[in-house]
């Protein structure tokens, strides 16, 4: 759980109410007394209809929108999902994030309360991952219109001197990395939804990896060839999408994929296949295999990266399509997924 | 993972299937019956560890692909009626009815609830007493108990807004309409393990007896599988036609007493339209004369016409086991997970379904 480190100012209202976002004076003060206060820096400081400032240097540039339900989970809430997503795929693209966007649809009737621990979160998160909240805005929806809170966050970040991510850069024998245990995302959200309740430790790994990414683009520069994070659709669709954009053959060894055993129970009564459950705080490398085992030894001394591991590489064979071999020795295609996704991990 | 990773253990694997390779002479055919058991074999990739001379062919028993067009528009129909909010099983939001399935039925407005157990639905009828609760009850003798417990409990709350749509299916007469089939090719069986922890092992005797077919009752895991299927082929290779159990952690010859008492106080053998088979007498399960108040379809006055099957889906085919999934000309094009023509391709157990998803290695290209 989050410790309200920042103390909630005295609001004249317990829940948020249309009339916040309305633009009028209780938009206002819930600004002044609220976001901005907290989220404080140079650029919002400047309260104008959007921030400036100057980069110099190769952009990259992404957007994400956070629906999670529910919106407070084991491990997390939607505030710093909606701050680590988007630094995130910012990192995956090679790129040192810089400056985000913030936006809020917020449900009328979300408690101050609420809306206070999410704000705090996003606080945190930014700091940890060293960004600016610069610019944003805050829309109220009717009771019923929404769920409780949706995020939006853009950012756009610096790429790294030495990065060249580039799914043209794959070549038969590279190795494919997980930084760490796969589905645990998706099984904390999943473990406090409505009717499917059960009682679990697992708690959501949420977190910027933009360090964890910097620290690997410092040392192996160009030799780190792709770089994705598997959120929704899991490891399996990512994969598959890149063995498709290089006509590539991607060999995965079910054995080496690491899983935390109650995830890997709670798939087995859910009927899931981890291979397909969402992830935050994962990413996928895939990395030239003669770097491959000190790729690993750099993730096993970073504090997001204790269980990374090898678990497959590409090959000429079978191009386009990603083979497992399983446990026991038999060998199947993964395909996309299809059909009933987990609805809204992220 | 204790009570799991032991059935998965490779060295066990490799040691049966090492005895299946030594003792196959012949080509045999083994159908496992449940949906359960078909996922396994593909997902794990077993079904290429086999000898050649083995082929597995996929049972009708995914309780999603064998409810009738007729059913899903019963349930549609009844989504749609104001005031009913219909309770199911995630997997039959997306099997497609005559006109549309209950996912589209929802968009539209309807009231479509995903549970993950008909209690759960007695408990909504309790707080929702303005509204007539439908519980969309379908499974094989599996899910029939819980079904038949939501009854009970309704009965003693003495709720009167809740009621089932019976979609109950049973496996031994599925079993026997596929025997008789003059285009059976089926040498050997493995019955579901599920089934028969329910119902235990007696109504299989007579099958066996009957059509001189091995039954074996089997689990889930490799290990499981590889052990039912070498029990089978070690019958076949004798002569033999005996029913057995693999699944004995389980399955106990009279089966779940208790689980039995329930269904037969709740519910009557009745004859049941079977997706891509047709009617099978005897085949399902209804709610009987004594808790008549909660069959949805007397509830409700259901008379709809009866629907005509999709004919560019060759289910029937499939479940019968005459026909592989990536037979079927539709298979991957027209028909995929997220536009099924038919029923066995929306189920994850569905064996079109896990083809797709977990597609055999030796699998043609042009399939995929």
């Amino acid at each position: 759980m989050i410790e309200l480190q920042c103390p909630m100012p005295k609001f004249d209202f317990d829940v948020i109410t249309l009339g916040h976002g309305s633009g009028g004076l209780l938009t206002h003060k819930l600004l002044q007394s609220g976001v901005f206060d907290i989220l404080k820096n140079d650029l919002l400081d400047q309260q104008h209809d959007g921030a400036s400032f100057q980069l110099n240097g190769k952009v990259a540039f992404s957007s994400d929108s956070y629906v999670v339900s529910p919106a407070f989970f084991p491990g997390g809430n939607i505030g710093e999902l909606a701050i680590n997503g988007t630094v995130n795929d910012l990192a995956m693209c090679g790129a040192i994030p810089q400056y985000l966007s913030l936006a809020f649809i917020i449900e009328e009737g979300l408690t101050m309360d609420e809306f206070w621990k999410i704000l705090v979160s996003i606080k945190e998160a930014a700091q940890r991952a060293n960004i600016q909240i610069v610019t944003g805005d805050t829309k109220v929806v009717e009771k019923g219109k929404g769920d409780k809170i949706f995020i939006n966050t853009s950012g756009v970040g610096l790429i790294h001197s030495k990065a060249n991510i580039h799914h043209n850069n794959i070549e038969p024998g590279d190795k494919i990395i997980v930084s760490g245990n796969i589905a645990t995302h998706g099984i904390a959200i999943m473990s406090v939804r409505k009717g499917l309740e059960f009682e679990t430790t697992i708690e959501s790994d949420t977190i910027n990896l933009n360090h964890t990414v910097k620290n690997l683009l410092d040392q192996f520069g160009n030799a780190i060839k792709f770089l994705r994070d598997p959120t929704r659709g899991g490891v399996a669709s990512v994969l598959n999408e890149v063995a498709e954009l290089t006509s590539l053959g991607f060999e995965l060894d079910q054995k080496s994929i690491p899983l935390i055993e109650e995830v890997e129970g709670a798939c087995e009564m859910l009927g899931l296949d981890p291979l397909y459950v969402a992830n935050e705080g994962l990413f996928i490398a895939i990395v030239k295999n003669e770097i491959a085992d000190e790729v690993i030894s750099v993730l096993h001394d970073d504090e997001n990266g204790i269980n990374a591991a090898i678990i497959g590489e590409v090959t000429e064979q079978h191009p386009a399509k990603v083979l497992l071999k399983s446990k026991i020795g038999g060998r199947r295609v993964v395909n996309y997924l299809t059909g009933e996704q987990l609805p809204r991990i992220c | 993972m204790k009570y799991l990773s032991e059935y998965r253990d490779p060295e066990l694997v490799k040691q049966y299937l090492e005895q299946i390779h030594h003792i196959t002479t012949k080509p045999w055919k083994l159908m496992e019956i449940c949906g359960g058991q078909t996922h396994s074999l593909v997902k794990n990739g077993i079904i290429d560890m086999l000898p050649k001379e083995i082929t597995m062919v996929h049972g009708p028993g995914c309780p999603v692909c064998v409810t009738a067009v007729s059913i899903i528009d019963e349930a549609v129909y009844l989504a749609q009626q104001a005031n009913v909010i219909i309770c199911s099983f995630g997997d039959m939001l997306r099997v497609p009815g005559s006109h549309k399935n209950l996912l589209e039925a929802k968009a539209e407005g309807a009231d479509v609830r995903i549970l993950y157990s008909p209690l759960e639905a007695v408990q909504l009828a309790k707080e929702n007493p303005d509204k007539e609760i439908v519980f969309f009850a379908v499974g094989f003798e599996t899910t029939a108990p819980a079904n038949a417990l939501s009854i009970v409990q309704a009965h003693k709350s003495g709720i009167k807004n809740y009621s089932i749509l019976a979609s109950h299916v049973l496996v031994p007469p599925a079993m026997e309409a596929l025997l008789s089939d003059e285009e059976n090719q089926i040498d050997a069986f493995l019955a579901a393990g599920h089934v028969c922890t329910i119902m235990g092992m007696e109504e299989y005797f007579p099958i066996a007896e009957k059509y001189q077919t091995p039954i074996v009752i089997t689990g889930f895991e490799p290990v499981d599988l590889l052990q039912g299927i070498l029990m089978a082929v070690q019958q076949l290779e004798n002569g033999e036609y005996k029913v057995e159990n693999q699944y004995t952690r389980y399955v106990q010859r009279e089966g779940n007493r208790l689980a039995k008492q329930t269904m037969n106080e709740v519910f009557e053998v009745s004859d049941r339209m079977w997706r891509g088979i047709g009617n099978i007498p005897q085949s399902g399960y209804e709610v009987n004369e004594h808790y008549k108040q909660y069959n949805s379809r007397i509830k409700f006055s259901l008379n709809l016409p009866v629907a005509e099957e999709n004919k560019e889906c060759i289910s029937g085919d499939i479940m019968k086991g005459l026909k592989k999934p990536f037979q079927c000309p539709n298979f991957g094009k027209a028909c995929k997970p997220e536009h099924p023509l038919g029923a066995p391709m929306v189920s994850s157990e569905g064996a079109c379904a896990a083809y797709y998803h977990y597609a055999s290695v030796q699998q043609p290209e042009e399939a995929l």
